[in-house]
This record gives C-alpha cells, sequence and structure tokens, in this order.
C-alpha cells in the first residue's frame, strides 16, 4: 500500500492503556497560561523515564474557559489512575501554583477523580479557603501575587498511549520536514498529544538491554548507522534518519485518527517508507493497523 | 402535563402553604389535590379552597395569581420545580434542599431560610432575611443558590454556612451578619453594618460600601474566584458588567470581633 507513492509497510503501532486527565491552565494573558503549561509538560515524554507523558492538546479561548481568561489544556498520562494524581499534584504544584497570575481547573467530566487541589491546599498553610460552585470545589491559595486558584478534583479516564508512526527519510533534512509536517496535521486533532520535543523522537527505544540494569535500549534495528552490523536492521539500503511521532490520546479513536492525519501529512518526497514500532503484539493493549488506518478501518483492542 | 394552581380567592390572612411542593403532590389527582389540607389562620383549609386545580404534577407546578400571603410555598422541597407567576408569600423554599423555585415576581421575608440545596430565583425584590438563619438557630443557608434580581431587605445571608446568593438590586442593613461562611453577591448597594460577626466567608459589592471599624483593609486585586462566581451569575442571568468581571477589587478582612478570617470584595471604583 501506498500513499502518494510512498510504501506503507504492513505492520501497526503497539499502544498501551493509560490513564488520562485534562488540566486547563489560564492567566491574565497567553503569555502566562503558555508558560506554565510548557513548565508542566516539560520533562514528560516518556512514562520510562518521567513517570508520565504531558503535552500542550490546544489553546483556549478566553471564551472557552471557566473564568474568562486566556488558557492552554493541557493532558497528563500515566500507567494508572492513582499516578496521575500524583504527577498531577507534582506539576500543578510546583509548575503551574509557582506562575504568576495561573489558575487551574479540571477539563474532564469523569465519575473517576483524583485529589489535586484538595492536596495543594496545606500550601496556604491554614490561610486556605475554599468556594462549592455547581457542585465543584475550588481551592484558593493565597500566594504573593493575590491568590492561586485550583480546582479540588480532577477527573481520570482510561486512555491510550504509545501510538506512533516512523518515518524513514533520505537524510535529515527529508525527515525533518515530514515529521514536522505530520506533527501540524495531527495537532489539530482533539484528545491527543504528542509528548516528545515538538512532537517528534529521534531515539526511539527497544524493550530490554544487554546492560541488566535498563529496562529499554536503542531501537537498533532503525539505527541508519547500524544498518551493518545489526541482523535485523529493518532499514532500506538509502535510508540515512529515521524519526518518530508518539501519540496518547484521551481514546482509541483519537489515536487512531491522529496516526491517519500523520500517514497522509508525511508522504513526502524523500521519504522512503513510512512504519510503525510494535513489540510483536504481546505487550500493548492495542494494535493499529496502517494499512487498516488508511482503509477506513479502526485498531483492535 | 405539570400542575397549574390559580388563585381564585385572595386570603385575607396568611395561607400556610407548605404542602404546594412536587414530591408531595406528585401522583394526585386533581380532586385529590384540591382536598389536600392547608392552614388558614386558625382554621384548617384545602388547597381548593383558594386554588383553581388543573392537571396533575409530574414534577412541575405552576402558581398564578397574587400569592403574596401564601406562605411556604416548596419549603422542605427536595426535586422538582415550582413556579409562581406572581408575588410569592414569606418562606417561600425554607429548608428546602433541592429542586428549583422562579418567581416571577416579588417574595416575601425569610426566602430560602436555612435551604440545604437547590436554587430560588426571584425576577422581582425579596423582603428581609433572605437565605439567613431563622431566630433562635446559629446556621443559615447550609447549600444551594438564591438569586433576586431586584433588591432585598436587611440580614441577607444572616449566618449563611454555605452556599451562593446574589441580589442584583441593593442590600439592606446587616447583609451578612454573623456568616460562617459563603459568598453573599450584592450588584448594588450594601446598607449599613455589612458582615457583623461574620467569621468567615465572602461578601461582594460592586459599589462603594462604608465598612465597620472592625474591618480592617488588605489590598486590591483580581481575585479569579470573584470571576468564577461573577460569570456563574451572569450565565444565571444577571446583570453582571464586564467591569464587575474583570474589575479589581478591595478587600477587607473581618468581622476583627471574630476571627477576622471573613472577607469583604468592594469594587475599585478608580
Amino acid at each position: 500500500m501506498q500513499i502518494n507513492g510512498i510504501p506503507v509497510a504492513d505492520t501497526f503501532a503497539e499502544a498501551f492503556a493509560m490513564w488520562g486527565a485534562r488540566v486547563l491552565i489560564t492567566a491574565e494573558n497567553e503569555k502566562w497560561a503558555q508558560a506554565a503549561a510548557r513548565t508542566m509538560t516539560g520533562f514528560a515524554t516518556s512514562v520510562i523515564g518521567c513517570k508520565c507523558e504531558a503535552g500542550i492538546e490546544r489553546t483556549l479561548p478566553a471564551a472557552e474557559t471557566p473564568d474568562g481568561r486566556p488558557g492552554v489544556a493541557v493532558l497528563l498520562f500515566a500507567m494508572d489512575s492513582a499516578g496521575v494524581g500524583k504527577r498531577l499534584v507534582e506539576r500543578i504544584g510546583q509548575c503551574v501554583m509557582t506562575c504568576p497570575t495561573t489558575a487551574c481547573y479540571n477539563g474532564l467530566a469523569t465519575e473517576e477523580s483524583v485529589m489535586v487541589g484538595g492536596a495543594l491546599r496545606f500550601f496556604g498553610d491554614g490561610y486556605q479557603a475554599s468556594k462549592l460552585l455547581d457542585g465543584r470545589r475550588y481551592w484558593r491559595l493565597p500566594v504573593m501575587d493575590g491568590e492561586f486558584l485550583v480546582e479540588e478534583r480532577f477527573g481520570v479516564q482510561k486512555a491510550v498511549g504509545g501510538g506512533n508512526l516512523l518515518i524513514l527519510g533520505d537524510d535529515t533534512a527529508a525527515a525533518l520536514a515530514a515529521a514536522e509536517a505530520a506533527v501540524t496535521a495531527m495537532q489539530q486533532v482533539p484528545a491527543v498529544i504528542l509528548p516528545f520535543p515538538d512532537g517528534v523522537v529521534r531515539s526511539g527505544s527497544k524493550v530490554g538491554s544487554r546492560y541488566k540494569a535498563l529496562i529499554a535500549s536503542t531501537n537498533d534495528a532503525y539505527c541508519p548507522s547500524l544498518r551493518a552490523v545489526v541482523p535485523n536492521t529493518q532499514l532500506p539500503e538509502d535510508v540515512g534518519c529515521v524519526l518518530e511521532i508518539v501519540i496518547d490520546g484521551l481514546d482509541l479513536p483519537a489515536v487512531e485518527e491522529a496516526m491517519r492525519r500523520g500517514l497522509q501529512a508525511v508522504a513526502r518526497p524523500g521519504i522512503w517508507q513510512i512504519s510503525a514500532g510494535n513489540y510483536g503484539g504481546n505487550l500493548g493493549q492495542f494494535k493499529i493497523g496502517l494499512h487498516a488506518l488508511l482503509n477506513g478501518a479502526g485498531g483492535t483492542a | 402535563m405539570s400542575l397549574t394552581l390559580t388563585l381564585h380567592t385572595q386570603p385575607t390572612v396568611p395561607l400556610e402553604a407548605d404542602a404546594i411542593a412536587p414530591e408531595r403532590l406528585e401522583g394526585m389527582t386533581p380532586d385529590q389535590i384540591s382536598a389536600v389540607a392547608l392552614q388558614y389562620g386558625n382554621q384548617r383549609a384545602q388547597i381548593g379552597d383558594f386554588f383553581k386545580v388543573e392537571g396533575t404534577c409530574n414534577g412541575e407546578i405552576r402558581v398564578a395569581g397574587d400569592a403574596s400571603r401564601v406562605k411556604r410555598m416548596g419549603s422542605g422541597m427536595t426535586r422538582g420545580k415550582i413556579v409562581v407567576e406572581g408575588d410569592a408569600g414569606m418562606h417561600l423554599g425554607a429548608g428546602m434542599a433541592g429542586g428549583e423555585i422562579r418567581v416571577q415576581g416579588d417574595a416575601g421575608e425569610w426566602l430560602g431560610a436555612e435551604m440545604s440545596g437547590g436554587r430560588i430565583t426571584v425576577t422581582g425584590n425579596a423582603g428581609h432575611m433572605v437565605g439567613s438563619a431563622l431566630r433562635g438557630t446559629r446556621k443559615g443557608v447550609e447549600g444551594g443558590e438564591i438569586i433576586v434580581h431586584g433588591n432585598a431587605g436587611n440580614e441577607v445571608g444572616s449566618g449563611m454556612r454555605r452556599g451562593l446568593i446574589a441580589i442584583g438590586g441593593d442590600s439592606g442593613d446587616f447583609t451578612g451578619v454573623n456568616m460562617l461562611a459563603g459568598t453573599v453577591v450584592v450588584l448594588g448597594r450594601l446598607g449599613w453594618r455589612t458582615g457583623a460577626g461574620m467569621k468567615r466567608g465572602t461578601i461582594v459589592s460592586a459599589q462603594p460600601a462604608e465598612l465597620l471599624p472592625t474591618f480592617f483593609y488588605a489590598c486590591a486585586y483580581r481575585p479569579v474566584a470573584l470571576r468564577l462566581v461573577l460569570a456563574h451569575l451572569r450565565n444565571l442571568g444577571l446583570p453582571v458588567t464586564d467591569a464587575q468581571l474583570a474589575g479589581r477589587y478591595r478587600r477587607w478582612s473581618g468581622d476583627g470581633v471574630e476571627l477576622s478570617k471573613g472577607e469583604i470584595f468592594l469594587l475599585d471604583q478608580q
């Protein structure tokens, strides 16, 4: 199967069951909302090393935020709901509360929720106060620029992490251009994030390592410089650069839609093949077939 | 079909009508509803003695006519809706725990006294003691919302423990007296001695006010929590202006004779 003459490998992306939350950050202006969101989503590329994966979902106009100020929607994922709760407390406490003029709200209406503002309130040292509005409790913490407002509980839901595309290009320039085009297209899809730097990862990993202390190591089958020495290389001779885009979403259809748009956008001159990473189907709960995506079908759980 | 009660005989003394609540009239035929007992002065009476009964109660009751002498409608109700097409008497929605009451006119004293949930909206004015504690008790409103588009009398939110009371016009003296927590918003002017004896809680006014000397000025800023509250009230139909929504408020802490954990926000007019 091809797109614009670019071969699409008959393979699948292996994705995992995760838990996700949506955080709405508002501030006096967009600059500070973005600053808080960027800080909160920093060092959140992979659960392997960061305990969570997070990214900016989209910018919110003032008319769409709870307090009528400019805002940003952030998605955060971890392997279980308790993990989401812990990461939210850490990151909202250290990255959002510290940022001038911000406030922070739950952006998911779900049955299950985790305590966030209810834990952060103790920073108020007895001077904190709360407001209950429409059944939702908000904590007001006195801070040096006035007050930090944070919602008591944040909704969490089952989610999907680790959807991915592998872009096999002539060289760095071609692969980067294709990856950037794909990221732009995929970021238009609601309820997904691309957690790596500007959406792109070059250090794809495989499970395990020859070193006992490591649970993951470089994906040697896709390293061009190792093509001549690894027995299981997946790279044609002319491939000089491979880049990966990882997708986390609040549900499977969102991840699939992002991958579908990415596939279309990445098929450009200088690309040899579009593929996806998997572990033989033995680890992840979801298999998202590339050909099935292009045929309009969904993945399987 | 909803139940419509049309007043055909104006009571000359207050009619105690706590039977007029959705959950108390559900499942009854019009004849059964007409026979429901009410207290009329020192006599027993029936709904049919004063109201023409049409339809059955499917969770909503419409009361038509000048019911300003009909007391305690919706008191203690937990669900459903009452629409009063005209004025309503005292103790409307007192102690209610859920549901909605809408008055398309004025409401009497003790509106929503000691309520714990639900919402009351009055498009006209309300009397004294809106959402307050009854005499002899310490806690007033413990939840829910009271929205008065017009003016309100004295002691709005007296002893309030939780919830939201909003007055679109002016409020009388002792607004938020003895408040324990909760929020009172007055878009118009506050009367005298606002927040006297309050322990915690928030009183907001969009107009200047003379405060008791036991309240202490803290600073002028833009609390985001106020934006949330005011945006919520705007969504409910109160005419909150952009200046009030996004404005800077001067915070006063008090009452100094109590915990000083209460706050009064006055819109900075500069």
